[in-house]
């Protein structure tokens, strides 16, 4: 038998001896070392400090509650990540090249991202788009751009994901009357709309609505999805933009599953039954520069979102417990100098998201603190999650750190800050109160101002911004989006409505409007004004009528 | 006598809602003692020449990064010496290529910062921009 060792004992000993010595030669290189949320971290993990962990309860075993290490039993031993590079830009003839290319360069799903007039529900020719058409991503006007972007790609073979939140209804149902003309049944879409608008008002910028209306189109999609759409995720809860806005990993955790607290209780208060729409919500986390907090906070995240939906909600299905998430490596973290270091900074933030068990992956390319990427930095991107997957080996185990004593611990500890900050969120009654009060917001901008200031007094090393600078010629082999795209997807746009049936447009968009000042599900109403080449500019502003527009709260600090 | 505090309007033009640059940078002026007027998101050229006249800023600092930086900054410099208030100095930030600056500055924008540009240097920059004006 072995013989019982006291470690906590033993590591008095080794700290009167050992490393007394060493520290009274050479200290350390700081007086104390914190993550990103502010978390001091121990010089050395130890068995005992994570001995108050109930294995079963908190780690359990993949594929079961509390999914702490995966939500699939196999992880990536069955199937790898989904990889999964948001792209979009200029015209909907020039993205789709663009997504053929990438799906032959070995991409498994769609990842759209649209222009934000397409976000913000305007037409290509409303007088505030001007600069902007084509311009962040795709610009889709109506029907017939959707057309055009998903021409030659079946959709029962790719899984999409859109990055569209105001809008998501019209696009999702542009998205269905693009399948039904390919003859593809609904039942067989798979994909993700963002449809994540409290982010919006908190970190993105791209609502039109108020919440309260906001959050019915929301609950309608879920509702409509339910049954004639299962496979397809209704809503990305995203903690990406609130991360990128400037939040800390734990502000990331609390106010993204805050967010989802929110929408859920929205859609059981329409009378949805819980079991029938959560299994279809997903999530969206950045994957940022501190590798081990990183790794913490996915594992974190799904623990908490367990006990949540089955404590809180009592949930009873294992899918409704289960948080599956889509990671993108932190675009703020990009540097402009020396920006081929962008590659290495992406790789291992990409390996953080595979170690912390995502089921899809965005990698950044080199160049995006500059603009758009071009097609060579995306394939490198995209070669880098080939290089994790396919000849680093870590996808062989599931959750290969589990039990780590530094990881475990750091779960915990993620996990306790965040739920702290949520029950602040539920004090001030959710995520949206805490929202119109600017609470979140705040929480953000002071988040964001020191992180700034550690790195301008370099307590925060960014390497070749604050230290090992080097003098540098422009960075110019960028994408380039003329300015042709714009008057190009004006005329489309022209020819649309002047081609389309426009009595039958008016009609739509006149119920559409009666629908929208009672109770009915939107969905339907939407579904046919796209089918009627309505443009998207004319559906939104006949939501706008009846609903209004928010207003954002100017907050700095 | 108090010397006048810098008047400073950070304001972002267009569609584009990532803030957080200017609203560290707001922060950061503030701290270094000027007067600091952020508008939101979302604003029109019109509206953002509007205010600074309205508000008889010294210098008017932009942030886009969705790239309509062409089409905005240099709008909201034209508006500005229409109206009267060709005195006030434009400077911009955001994600914007180099190739794109000369353009800007030839455009009346004074200066462009790129993505990691400390603080410290925008405010020096200002404090001897609006030195050497008045």
């Amino acid at each position: 038998m072995k013989s019982k060792v006291d470690l906590r004992k033993e590591l008095h000993r080794w700290q009167q001896t050992t490393l007394k010595k060493v520290l009274e030669r050479s200290p350390e290189r700081k007086q104390s070392f914190k993550t990103t949320s502010d978390i001091e971290l121990k010089r050395l993990y130890m068995p005992f400090d994570i001995e108050e962990m109930e294995y079963m309860e908190e780690l359990g075993l993949p594929g079961e509650y509390p999914f702490t290490r995966g939500v699939q039993p196999t992880m990536y031993r069955g199937r790898f990540w989904t990889m999964r590079q948001y792209a979009g830009f200029a015209t909907a003839e020039e993205t789709n090249k663009r997504y053929k290319y990438l799906l032959k360069q070995g991409q498994t799903g769609l990842s759209v991202a649209f222009d934000l007039p397409t976000q913000i529900g305007y037409d290509s020719d409303h007088p505030l788009c001007a600069g902007e058409v084509g311009k962040v991503g795709v610009a889709i006007d109506s029907l017939a751009d959707m057309e055009i972007l998903f021409d030659g790609i079946p959709l029962d073979k790719v899984s999409t994901s859109m990055t569209i939140n105001a809008t998501a209804a019209m696009l999702l149902a542009m998205y269905i009357a693009v399948a039904e003309k390919q003859g593809v049944p609904l039942d067989q879409l798979r994909g993700t709309i963002q449809n994540d608008i409290l982010k919006e008002y908190t970190a993105r910028g791209t609502y039109i609505y108020p919440p309260k209306e906001s959050m019915r189109i929301i609950t309608d999609i879920f509702a409509f999805c339910k049954d004639r759409l299962p496979q397809w995720n209704t809503i990305s809860i995203s903690g990406y933009h609130i991360r990128e806005a400037g939040s800390s990993a734990v502000q990331e955790v609390a106010f993204t599953l805050a967010d989802g607290i929110a929408y859920v209780k929205a859609a059981i208060e329409a009378g949805l039954d819980v079991d029938s729409f959560a299994r279809r919500l997903s999530f969206f986390f950045g994957a940022h520069n501190n590798f081990l907090e990183e790794i913490a906070k996915f594992r974190a995240a799904r623990r908490m979102w367990a006990k949540i939906m089955r404590e809180r909600f009592g949930a009873k299905k294992p899918s409704s417990w289960m948080l599956r998430f889509h990671t993108q490596t932190a675009g703020c973290t990009l540097t402009a100098q020396q920006p081929e270091n962008n590659v290495v900074r992406v790789a291992f933030q990409a390996l953080a998201a595979v170690l912390g068990g995502t089921q899809s992956l965005h990698t950044n390319s080199r160049d995006e603190a500059f603009a758009l990427p071009t097609e060579e930095s995306v394939t490198i991107a995209l070669r880098t999650q080939q290089i994790i997957a396919y000849e680093s080996g870590v996808a062989d185990i599931v959750d290969p750190l589990g039990g780590s004593y530094a990881i475990e611990a750091l779960t915990e500890q993620i996990e306790e800050r965040a739920t702290e900050y949520i029950q602040k969120i539920d004090e001030m009654g959710g995520a949206i109160k805490a929202i119109e009060s600017g609470f979140i917001q705040r929480e953000i901008a002071n988040s964001a101002y020191k992180y700034q200031k550690e790195i301008e007094e370099k307590e925060r090393i960014i390497v070749g911004l604050n230290e090992f600078t080097v003098e540098e010629s422009p960075f110019t082999d960028i994408l380039k989006i003329s300015p042709e795209v714009e008057r190009y997807q004006r005329e489309k746009l022209n020819k649309v409505r002047s081609q389309r049936d426009s009595q039958r447009v008016k009609d739509s968009l006149k119920r559409l409007k009666e629908a929208a000042q009672g109770t009915e599900n939107l969905m339907p109403y939407i579904l046919e004004a796209v089918k009627s080449y309505a443009t998207l500019g004319e559906i939104a502003d006949a939501l706008r009528e009846v609903f209004g527009e928010y207003k954002e709260h100017t907050i700095i600090t | 006598m108090e010397e006048r505090k810098i008047r400073v309007l950070i304001a972002k033009p267009g569609l584009d809602g990532h803030d957080r640059g200017a609203k560290v940078i707001a922060r950061a002026l503030r701290d270094a003692v000027m007067e600091v007027i952020y508008t939101g998101i979302r604003q029109t050229p019109e509206q953002i020449a509007a205010t600074a006249i309205q508000e008889g800023v010294d210098i008017v600092g932009l942030s886009c990064l969705s790239g309509a930086h062409n089409q905005l900054f240099p709008q909201v410099v034209q508006l500005l010496r229409q109206k009267g208030g060709d005195d006030i100095i434009v400077i911009g930030g955001g994600i914007i290529p180099y190739d794109d600056i000369p353009v800007l500055k030839k455009a009346g924008v004074a200066e462009v910062f790129q993505p990691g540009t400390s603080t410290q240097e925008i405010i020096r920059f200002i404090k001897e921009r609006v030195a050497k004006r008045t």
